[in-house]
């Protein structure tokens, strides 16, 4: 029974191991036949994860789960479903038909990866389930690999992924010289704020930055979003950021609140200049996937916000933006992904006129992007309110100030996609097009969740009470 | 403990019917929208009715009083721990009382428009406008807090704009449609305001916290402060604003006339039973307040009464049959207004807040029932003008039966149902206010008078050369007709006084026949001028008219209120306000704004540079951004 508590990862470690032997045993010319049972598979695994089961400790302490940390693997799984129902269309390309389960496997072990993460007991097991999430995304990213653009997106991605790694594990060895442990709750009482500990703490903050995008180790994110596959791109800037900064802010809490004083400055800066700097990127990006990844950035700037916020009010805010973004990010990534895929057009002005053409299309990417904005009555907006109501309650009105004018920014480009696609006039616009019931199933979802979230507002109450006691 | 929570469904079945019919209705034939539409407020109308039947004579009384019982409850919206909002149902007699007023009429307008509307464009754009009302009004009348019960008065508003619109082809009736919303907008403002005020003095938007004895707003009332009046009468006053909009009292009246540009079963749903007596039950929702401020209450009675006397004679002018009914609406919920101006509370004294509630429920369904009547006959012979029927009895024998039995209600002839109410509203005012009592029995003989008008001009009158003879309306519309007739006839007997009162306890009544018997008379003697003037063609109005030629002129202009609200938006507030403020908009503020987007779009430009695409210059900005942090902060940390 003591395996239940791990029921997460083991399931999906399952549907690895089945993919895997069936991907041994199936003919070349029928590989296409996995996409509907691996689907149902992950479904039926997604909707077993929100079954109530045992919490616990296992192995010494290395892995804990809490009714916390089992709420963000099932917004996760949910958010990867989505994104395996609109890699459907892709997948079933003539050049990526071979590779159908390996681009399964990958993603599956990715997420692996986070849920170690996220149940982590100690260091250790935090790094290996960073790593264990990071290294496949970069084979992912390069999954394209006949294309220049792919291919250079992996190389970039393994690159800096390396770097920031070593940097990582440095803050993270220095953090042991000095507590003697690596286990969360004995290196909380370790923690004193010697100068050797800042420079662990500011390493190990740049190796979660990397992950999350924040400025200044965020520079590999235009080139790898606009290089990888456009599914891989939105798995990056949703799930990867998401999970990246569910652990972050769980460490902040925990782990690192005996230097609540301290760290909540280097969120400060960061936050101002990520918001400003992505929001400064996005305005000038002609192709949607490098504008969509800029946007990501400066959205990373604004979570900051719930973090600083602290407290029970933090915590939930972040999970509640989270889970807001992932349905946004994921609608608008979702429409760019679908016309890609069957017209291989990607910057804004192809998008002129669009909604005579697609107009259910154009309305999915207007709310995902008004959603984006903060625009209500959609979940977006309770989100980015949220946020700005949990900075405000620790009095950084001047953040919060600063925040607002990002987000005036950041509605005048979003405002230009859904000008192009709704006012703007083409003489070849985008020609109509049925887009296949995977990718439809994946934007009604998103749809769904960015109005359900926003208008019912018991979800935010239910997040809350999970986050209750954490800091 | 008896369970309340199903009550939700009630105002949900609509909501799903909106949503269901709005979404998916054009899948299917217009028909289908129609059957799915009174399907559900069927439902909805026996769910009402099973709670009336459970609240008033099973579980609702306990030791001879009527409990307020919160049905369902839930938080939508938490702010802080004292600044949330809830959504609720609240069961009391009232919002009882209501729930059948709305689930009835809305059944009725909803069977009566499957006849009304066939074959015509929108069929079911129009079924889901209906449920989406019906779902907003019923979501205002449980309200359990007084910012939900704003929410669904916007709500309301809102889907009232979408169905007075419904023509929308037709440019008169845009405007109506927008006459309407901002008219009642701006009324909302004050209500707003009003809200604000009483919940920051309060700190609580709960109706039960707000009006009960031992809350902070009856308990500890505070000082007078600005112009002499405190924050409550201010509040209260602001409120009343509110409702003053949504029930069109004057000087807020001028939407309603015009409101009639939409379909008929809309004005008899909208603007005779349901959302034009909004602002009545606003008030008697916070009636225990009102007591405690006499100002607010004086100005609810007078604004009232002039109301009501004001529509009643401009009623006696018009020539559209539904103008004519509006109007006489304003000058009843002008009754209704000036009977919970006139009550105190408790015992006796709050004779005029149960009269107010039975003449409410009552003229639900003697107005609904002519503004449904009104459609048959304007189904009939394409017209809305008095001046192109006649005659008519012989051709539409049960819209004659039913109107005739609605217009003797009205007048207040017993036994039929406005008899009952009206005459205690008389009581009521006669014990609290002989001029009040005066200004309301010239009402009730007018009211008599312009109805018999219609009702003689419509049936009677000359007879017309008709291009195709008029023919009866078919069964779906005279259904809900002779229903509602049934309650215009014997609603009257239902003992409200044991039922709906100010304190909830039960009120013993005796009929008063010192107000009762000259109430009767002069109601026979507006239905005998009538008679002698209209049931055959004379020269008669002609004279009058000519004798009165001045007030006849200004009254038939409906003394030029509209064009008083056209004066001064246009030539004073357009020219004189809005203008300047618009150059300062324009240049000032648009330029300060484009300066920003110039200089942010500069920025944008000149960062540019720093994505170049090589691996190494970012793992450079990488490892120099952590070491430039770790320098700062060890350095202002330690």
């Amino acid at each position: 029974m003591l395996m239940l508590i791990m029921r997460h990862e083991l399931l999906l470690v399952m549907i690895t191991v089945i993919l895997l032997l069936v991907e041994l045993f199936l003919p070349a010319d029928r590989k296409q036949k996995i996409i509907l049972p691996a689907l149902i598979l992950f479904g039926v695994v997604m909707i077993l994860g929100f079954i109530p089961g045992p919490t616990g400790i296992l192995f010494g302490g290395m892995y804990t789960t809490t009714p916390l940390t089992l709420l963000m693997k099932n917004i996760l799984t949910i958010g990867v479903f989505i994104v395996f129902l609109q890699s459907v269309d892709w997948l079933k390309k003539e050049e990526n038909r071979e590779k159908i389960s390996e681009y399964f496997l990958l993603l599956i072990t990715t997420l692996i990866g986070m849920e170690y993460m996220l149940s982590s007991g100690d260091f250790l097991m935090f790094y290996i389930g960073l790593e264990l999430a990071t290294i496949p995304l970069a084979a992912l990213a390069a999954f394209e690999r006949f294309k220049e653009k792919s291919a250079e997106a992996g190389v970039k991605l393994i690159f800096i992924s390396a770097l920031s790694s070593g940097i990582l594990l440095y803050g993270l060895s220095m953090i042991y010289g000095t507590a003697g442990t690596l286990y969360f709750d004995e290196v909380l009482n370790g923690i004193n704020g010697a100068p050797l500990q800042i420079l662990a703490f500011i390493f190990f903050f740049a190796g979660m930055a990397f992950k999350i995008s924040i400025v200044p180790f965020h520079l590999w994110t235009a080139d790898v979003y606009e290089g990888a596959p456009i599914n891989i791109t939105s798995y990056l800037s949703v799930i990867s950021k998401g999970a990246a900064v569910m652990i972050f802010t769980i460490l902040l809490y925990t782990v690192f609140s005996r230097i609540t004083m301290m760290w909540k400055d280097v969120i400060y800066i960061t936050s101002i200049l990520t918001m400003t700097i992505g929001n400064l990127f996005a305005m000038r990006q002609r192709n949607l996937k490098r504008f969509l990844a800029f946007s990501s950035i400066s959205q990373a700037g604004f979570i900051f916000l719930g973090i600083i916020g602290l407290s029970q009010l933090g915590m939930t805010t972040v999970i509640y933006f989270i889970l807001v973004y992932i349905f946004s990010n994921l609608g608008a990534f979702g429409v760019v992904s679908v016309i890609s895929n069957r017209t291989g057009k990607e910057t804004i002005d192809d998008y002129d006129g669009l909604y005579r053409t697609n107009p259910k299309l154009s309305l999915t990417m207007m709310l995902a992007l008004f959603s984006l904005a903060g625009i209500p009555p959609l979940a977006g907006f309770f989100g980015k309110f949220f946020l700005f109501a949990a900075a405000a309650n620790q009095g950084l009105y001047i953040l919060v100030f600063i925040a607002v004018l990002n987000t005036i920014i950041s509605l005048y480009y979003y405002l230009l996609v859904v000008k192009a696609m709704f006012l703007n006039r083409s003489d070849q616009p985008i020609a109509y097009f049925k887009s296949d019931g995977y990718s439809r199933l994946g934007l009604a979802l998103c749809v769904a969740g960015l109005v359900i979230i926003g208008l019912y507002s018991p979800i935010y109450e239910f997040i809350n009470q999970f986050t209750f006691g954490i800091y | 403990m008896f369970d309340f929570s199903y009550t939700i469904w009630i105002l949900l079945i609509p909501f799903f019917l909106f949503v269901l019919i709005g979404f998916w209705g054009n899948k299917f034939k217009p028909i289908v929208s129609g059957i799915v539409g009174c399907a559900g407020l069927l439902t909805s109308w026996i769910l009402s009715l099973f709670t009336a039947y459970k609240y008033f004579f099973d579980v609702g009384k306990v030791d001879g009083v009527y409990e307020q019982i919160i049905g369902y409850h839930t938080l939508w919206l938490r702010f802080t721990d004292t600044l949330y909002i809830d959504l609720g149902v609240l069961i009391d007699p009232i919002s009882v009382m209501m729930l059948i007023v709305v689930t009835t009429v809305s059944l009725m307008a909803h069977i009566y428009s499957t006849g009304y509307l066939k074959g015509q464009k929108g069929f079911m754009r129009f079924y889901s406008f209906l449920s989406l009302f019906t779902f907003a009004m019923l979501g205002l009348v449980v309200a359990t807090n007084i910012f939900q019960m704003y929410i669904f008065w916007e709500l309301v508003g809102v889907s009232s704009y979408l169905l007075i619109g419904f023509y929308y082809e037709k440019p008169s009736a845009v405007a109506a449609a927008k006459k309407a919303f901002i008219v009642t907008r701006f009324a909302d403002l004050g209500f707003l305001i009003g809200i604000l005020l009483l919940s920051y003095f309060t700190q609580t938007f709960d109706f039960l916290t707000l009006t009960s004895p031992t809350g902070p707003a009856i308990a500890t009332p505070p000082a007078a402060t600005f112009l002499g009046m405190s924050v409550l009468t201010w509040a209260m006053i602001l409120i009343f604003m509110g409702g003053a909009g949504k029930s069109a009292m004057f000087p807020l009246h001028i939407w309603l006339p015009d409101a009639m540009e939409g379909p008929t079963p809309v004005s008899a749903l909208i603007h005779a039973a349901t959302m034009v007596v909004a602002g009545v039950y606003l008030v008697a929702r916070l009636f225990p307040i009102y007591v405690t401020v006499p100002i607010a209450l004086q100005v609810v009675a007078w604004v009232g009464a002039f109301s009501s006397l004001f529509a009643a004679v401009i009623a006696c002018t018009q020539y559209d049959i539904k103008r004519v009914l509006a109007y006489s609406t304003m000058s009843q919920i002008g009754y209704m207004m000036c009977a919970l101006g006139v009550s105190g509370l408790g015992g006796h004294e709050g004779l005029g807040y149960m009269a107010s509630m039975f003449h409410l429920f009552t003229h639900a369904f003697f107005k609904a029932l002519l503004f449904l009547c009104a459609g048959a006959i304007i189904h009939a012979v394409h017209s809305n003008y008095m001046y192109d029927m006649g005659g008519l009895r012989k051709y539409l024998p049960i819209t004659h039966l039913t109107f005739l039995a609605a217009c003797l209600a009205i007048a207040g002839i017993p036994p039929f149902a406005g008899f009952f109410s009206k005459d205690e509203i008389l009581v009521a005012a006669y014990h609290h206010d002989t001029a009040l009592f005066a200004i309301e029995y010239i009402v009730a003989g007018l009211t008599a008078f312009y109805m018999f008008r219609l009702y003689f001009g419509i049936f009677w009158g000359k007879k017309q050369d008709y291009h195709h003879p008029p023919h009866e309306a078919p069964l779906s519309m005279t259904i809900p007709l002779m229903f509602l007739a049934l309650g215009a006839i014997f609603a009257g007997f239902i003992p409200f006084s044991h039922l709906v009162t100010s304190d909830r306890q039960i009120l013993e009544l005796e009929t008063e026949w010192i107000i009762a018997i000259p109430s009767i008379v002069i109601a026979l003697v507006g239905i005998g001028v009538a008679y002698v003037m209209y049931l055959k063609p004379t020269e008669i109005p002609k004279k009058i008219a000519h004798a009165l030629r001045g007030f006849y002129t200004a009254a038939y202009h409906k003394f030029y209120i509209d064009e008083l609200y056209l004066y001064i938006t246009h030539r004073i507030i357009f020219n004189h306000i809005s203008r300047p403020i618009a150059w300062f908009d324009r240049h000032i503020v648009d330029g300060s704004m484009n300066g920003i987007s110039y200089v942010t779009n500069q920025a944008s430009d000149k960062i540019k540079g720093f994505q170049s695409g090589q691996l190494q210059q970012y793992a450079l900005v990488f490892v120099s951004g952590a070491i430039l942090l770790a320098l700062v902060f060890i350095y202002l940390w330690t």
